[in-house]
C-alpha cells in the first residue's frame, strides 16, 4: 500500500512538470553560481569611465566567491522551491477531494503524510545533485577542484536545512484546508527562523548555521554547528510527527 | 450488515445527527431519503471513515466503523457525491495502478478488473484519456467504477446518479440492481423515482433523525393515503362544504376549480362523492382517483417534521 502511494507521488512530481522545473532551476542555480564569481568583477570592471580608485576596490575572483555564490542562491532558490512545491501537497489534496476519495480506502494516513514527505526529500535530494554537479564541474573549469569531501558534507547540510523547511512547509500544508493558508504558514515559519537566527546567542541553534558550517568546511574553517544540526533535525522529525497526527485527528 | 446506533454528530451549534439509528440488511438496496441538511452525507462521512461521531456507534459486517481502520475501510465501496480524482492520470491507470494496488489488486488482475469496470460503466472508449477532461457525468461514472474495484460487501453511494443523462441514469441504476442480493448498498438521492425503481427499503431522515424505516411497498401502503382530485367545469358551490362534513373524508384542498380530497377508505368515498355531484348537477371535468407516489410520503412526512 505505501509503495502505491510513494509511486502515485512521483509520478505525479514527473507528469506535472514539478520534477522537471525543479531539476531545471537547481541546474542552473548550480551553473550560474561560480559564473557569477568568476565574472561578476570582470562585468564591474568594464564599467565604461569607472575611476581607477573604485576599478582597484574590486577583487579578484576565487575559488571562495564561487562557493559563496552556490551557497547563498542555493540556499534563497532552495527555500522558494521547497515552499512552491509543498505548500500544495496536502492542502490541495483536502482541497479538491483527492483526499477524501484516498481516505475511504484502506489506506493509513500517516502512510499518506510520509509518502508525501519522502517523495519531497527525493525531488530535494535529486535538485541538490544536479545543482551541486553543476557547480563542481564550473567551479573546475573556472577556478580549481572544489574538495570532493567537503562539499559533499556541505550539500548534506544543506539537504537538511532544506529538508527542514520542507517538513514545516508539509505540517503547514496539513494543518490548513486551503493552499494559500498552508503557504502563508510556510512563510511564518521561515520568518520566525530567520529572526530567530539573526538574534544573539540562539543563532547558534537555527538551522541557517549549517550552511555557513559546510561553506567553511569547503574553504578549510574549523567552525562548526552542532547544535544546529541536532535543532534542524529535531525540527524535521517533529514536523513530520506533527503532521502525521495531525491528519490522523482531522475530519476530512 | 450496515448497524448505526443514536449516532450524534454536531458542527457548532448545528445538529447535523441527532440520535440516528438504521439497519441496512445483507444484500438490500436502502433508499436514504432526506431534505438538504437533514444529515445523509454525515453519516456517509461517518461510515467512510472520513468523520467520527460525537457519540453513538456503527457496524459495518460486524466491524465497529468509529474504532475501525483500514479493515473496516477494506470493506466498502464509497461512491461521494462529487468524486475528485487525480487529472493527470488517465481513467485506466487511475483504476488499474492506484486504487485496484490499495486493495491489493496487482499486476494482470488489476489490468483486467480495471478493464472490466471502464466496460461496466460505458469509459472503455476513453480510457488512455487523462480525467482531468472528463465532464462530471463521465467523473461520476469513474466513481463508481473506482467503489466497485474490489467487489465490496458494502456500498455507499451519494447522489450516484444526480449528474447523468437519463440514459446514463438509466446504465447506472441497472447497475445497482445487478448488485442487488450481494452487496448491501446505502444509496442517498434526491430522485424519488429511483429510489421507487431500485430500491427494498427506504428510510427517511430529518434533522438528523430517522422519521421512518421500512420496506418500499410497506411505507407506501402505510403513509400513501389515496386522494381524490376533482375538477369542475363552473366552481364547487356549497359541495366542498358538504364534503368536509363526511366522516370518510379526512381533509379538503382546493385551488381555483380543482380540490383534492385526502379519504380514509376509497371505494365507498369514491361512490359517496360521485353521486353527491351528480345529485347537485355540478358539471365535472375530472374525477380521478390518485395513488401517492414516495415524493408524496416523502413530502408529508418530512414537512410534518419540520
Amino acid at each position: 500500500m505505501f509503495t502505491t502511494l510513494l509511486a502515485k507521488e512521483v509520478r505525479e512530481q514527473w507528469r506535472t512538470w514539478k520534477l522537471i522545473v525543479f531539476l531545471a532551476v537547481f541546474l542552473i542555480t548550480g551553473m550560474i553560481s561560480p559564473l557569477l564569481a568568476k565574472y561578476t568583477p570582470q562585468l564591474l570592471g568594464s564599467i565604461p569611465n569607472l575611476p581607477p580608485e573604485m576599478a582597484s576596490l574590486i577583487p579578484t575572483p576565487t575559488v571562495a566567491d564561487a562557493v559563496g555564490q552556490y551557497v547563498k542562491n542555493t540556499d534563497q532558490f532552495g527555500i522558494l522551491l521547497v515552499i512552491l512545491l509543498t505548500m500544495g501537497v496536502m492542502a490541495q489534496e483536502k482541497e479538491r477531494g483527492t483526499a477524501a476519495m484516498l481516505l475511504t480506502k484502506p489506506v493509513g494516513r500517516s502512510a499518506m503524510v510520509l509518502a508525501k514527505w519522502l517523495t519531497g526529500m527525493g525531488v530535494l535530494l535529486a535538485g541538490l545533485i544536479v545543482d551541486a554537479l553543476g557547480c563542481y564541474a564550473y567551479t573546475l573549469l573556472l577556478f580549481e577542484a572544489l574538495p570532493l569531501g567537503s562539499f559533499l558534507i556541505l550539500n548534506l547540510l544543506i539537504l537538511v536545512y532544506l529538508g527542514v523547511f520542507l517538513s514545516l512547509t508539509l505540517l503547514a500544508s496539513t494543518l490548513a484546508r486551503s493552499q494559500t493558508v498552508a503557504a502563508a504558514g510556510a512563510f511564518g515559519a521561515l520568518i520566525v527562523l530567520l529572526v530567530l537566527g539573526s538574534l544573539p546567542r540562539l543563532d547558534v541553534y537555527m538551522p541557517g548555521q549549517l550552511v555557513n558550517w559546510g561553506a567553511g568546511l569547503v574553504l578549510k574553517s574549523s567552525t562548526t554547528a552542532w547544535p544546529a544540526l541536532g535543532v534542524s533535525l529535531g525540527l524535521l522529525v517533529l514536523a513530520v510527527a506533527a503532521a502525521c497526527l495531525s491528519l490522523e485527528r482531522q475530519e476530512i | 450488515m450496515i448497524r448505526i446506533q443514536n449516532l450524534v454528530k454536531t458542527y457548532g451549534p448545528v445538529h447535523a445527527l441527532d440520535g440516528l439509528s438504521l439497519e441496512v440488511a445483507p444484500g438490500a438496496v436502502y433508499g436514504f431519503l432526506g431534505p438538504n441538511g437533514a444529515g445523509k452525507t454525515t453519516t456517509m462521512r461517518i461510515l467512510s471513515g472520513l468523520a467520527r461521531p460525537d457519540s453513538g456507534r456503527a457496524w459495518i459486517l460486524d466491524k465497529e466503523v468509529a474504532r475501525g481502520g483500514a479493515d473496516v475501510r477494506a470493506l466498502i465501496g464509497v461512491l461521494p457525491e462529487e468524486p475528485a480524482f487525480y487529472g493527470w492520470m488517465t481513467a485506466r491507470e487511475y483504476l488499474r495502478d492506484f486504487v485496484a494496488p490499495l486493495y491489493g489488486i496487482k499486476g494482470a488482475s488489476a489490468a483486467k478488473r480495471a478493464d472490466e469496470l471502464l466496460a461496466v460503466v460505458g469509459l472503455s472508449e476513453v480510457a488512455k484519456r487523462r480525467i482531468a477532461g472528463f465532464s462530471r457525468g463521465m467523473r461520476q461514472r469513474m466513481g463508481l467504477a473506482q467503489a466497485l474495484v474490489h467487489r465490496p460487501a458494502v456500498l455507499l453511494l451519494d447522489e450516484p446518479v444526480s449528474a447523468l443523462d437519463p440514459a446514463g441514469r438509466k446504465e447506472v441504476l441497472d447497475l445497482i440492481e445487478t448488485l442487488r442480493g450481494e452487496t448491501a448498498i446505502l444509496l442517498s438521492t434526491h430522485i424519488l423515482a429511483d429510489v421507487e425503481r431500485v430500491c427494498d427499503e427506504v428510510g427517511i431522515i430529518a434533522k438528523g433523525r430517522l422519521i421512518v424505516q421500512d420496506k418500499r411497498d410497506d411505507l407506501l401502503a402505510r403513509y400513501a393515503t389515496p386522494l381524490i382530485e376533482v375538477e369542475t367545469e363552473n366552481g364547487f358551490s356549497g359541495w366542498l362544504d358538504w364534503a368536509r362534513r363526511q366522516p370518510f373524508v379526512t381533509s379538503v384542498t382546493q385551488a381555483n376549480h380543482t380540490a383534492r380530497l385526502l379519504v380514509k377508505d376509497i371505494h365507498p368515498a369514491q361512490q359517496a362523492l360521485l353521486s353527491s355531484l351528480a345529485e347537485q348537477q355540478i358539471p365535472v371535468r375530472r374525477f380521478e382517483v390518485i395513488h401517492p407516489s414516495l415524493e408524496d410520503v416523502f413530502l408529508r412526512l418530512t414537512e410534518k417534521e419540520a
